[in-house]
């Protein structure tokens, strides 16, 4: 039992129920309505609402910006039950600086949409779809995710 | 007819998907940009069974449903969303990859925060919201 203490020190099933939680919601979205729910996407459809350039008039967008802003609004109710469920009601926060958070969240938004998918899109809906191209994608943000928050805590430890 | 098209029980189920979506990310703590970033510095291996838990249900509706059903059960059709591999994936993904690592937020997480109430994940959910404006302003129509 050990090496499950070392490799989840803070528990293991709460991941795997929330991972298959998250996987039954991609599974309704797919047997009910026959869509495939990335979360990225959302960024550049919704953009289509406001902006006329042909790139966000693109017909993948603004056929399915309507449900992609449901499905969206899904979440933030799925997020909220859960905090007046099982977190006692309390706002949450991070640590994390603000900079990191903007600076990052501008990289995330950005790479994401130009490779076509997210940790959701390629990660849960492109692997669960055996795509070798999801595959790729995932290895490749993985890996230069690992090196950006291992250079992060190196470089933090020496300012300390 | 659109395969997209929003009829009212199809909403319904969009937001009970979606619902479902964000809570196990809230369950999963993946909503916690410090529990993201502690798995990216191997200290935590959970966000593999989250993504595995997930990606696992998924290849089972992929694969089960078009099987056993003709067409999704609110009418329409089974999507297919197929992924290419080229420059644009390769990059996007490995831009992707380091605003993961430095802020420990993606676009899930990003839009649960909303419900969590966690205000300081706004800064991570605007920067999104710019660069996917960026990229689509930047890219050749």
């Amino acid at each position: 039992m050990d090496i499950i203490n070392t490799l989840f020190p803070l528990g293991w099933q709460h991941y795997l129920l929330g991972g298959l939680t998250i996987g039954a919601g991609v599974a309704l979205l797919y047997l009910f309505n026959g869509w495939v729910g990335g979360m990225s996407s959302v960024f550049s459809s919704s953009w289509s609402f406001v902006s006329k350039r042909a790139f966000f008039q693109q017909a993948r967008f603004v056929s399915t910006r309507n449900w992609r802003l449901v499905y969206a609004l899904g979440v933030v109710l799925g997020a909220l039950v859960w905090r007046y469920a099982l977190a006692g009601g309390e706002a949450q926060h991070t640590s994390v600086p603000a900079w990191q958070l903007l600076v990052g969240g501008f990289l995330v938004g950005y790479g994401a949409r130009l490779g076509n998918g997210c940790t959701s899109g390629h990660g849960i809906c492109g692997l669960g779809s055996l795509q070798l191209p999801s595959l790729g994608a995932v290895l490749t943000f993985m890996a230069t995710a690992f090196m950006t928050a291992n250079l992060m805590a190196m470089a933090t430890k020496g300012l300390a | 007819m659109n395969p997209h098209t929003l009829t009212f029980p199809k909403a319904l189920v969009t937001l009970l998907a979606g619902a479902l979506f964000g809570f196990g990310l809230s369950l999963a703590t993946m909503v916690q940009p410090e529990v993201v970033i502690g798995f990216l510095q191997f200290k935590d291996w959970g966000l593999m069974l989250v993504m595995g838990g997930a990606a696992g249900l998924a290849m089972l509706a992929y694969k089960g449903f078009p099987r056993w059903f003709s067409r999704p059960l609110l009418g329409g059709q089974f999507l297919t969303q197929p992924a290419s591999w080229n420059r644009q994936t390769v990059i996007g993904s490995a831009i992707f990859g380091i605003g993961w690592g430095l802020s420990g937020v993606c676009p899930g997480p990003a839009i649960a925060a909303l419900g969590t109430g966690n205000t300081d994940i706004l800064w991570a959910l605007g920067g999104i919201v710019l660069g996917a404006l960026t990229h689509g302003l930047t890219t050749r129509d």
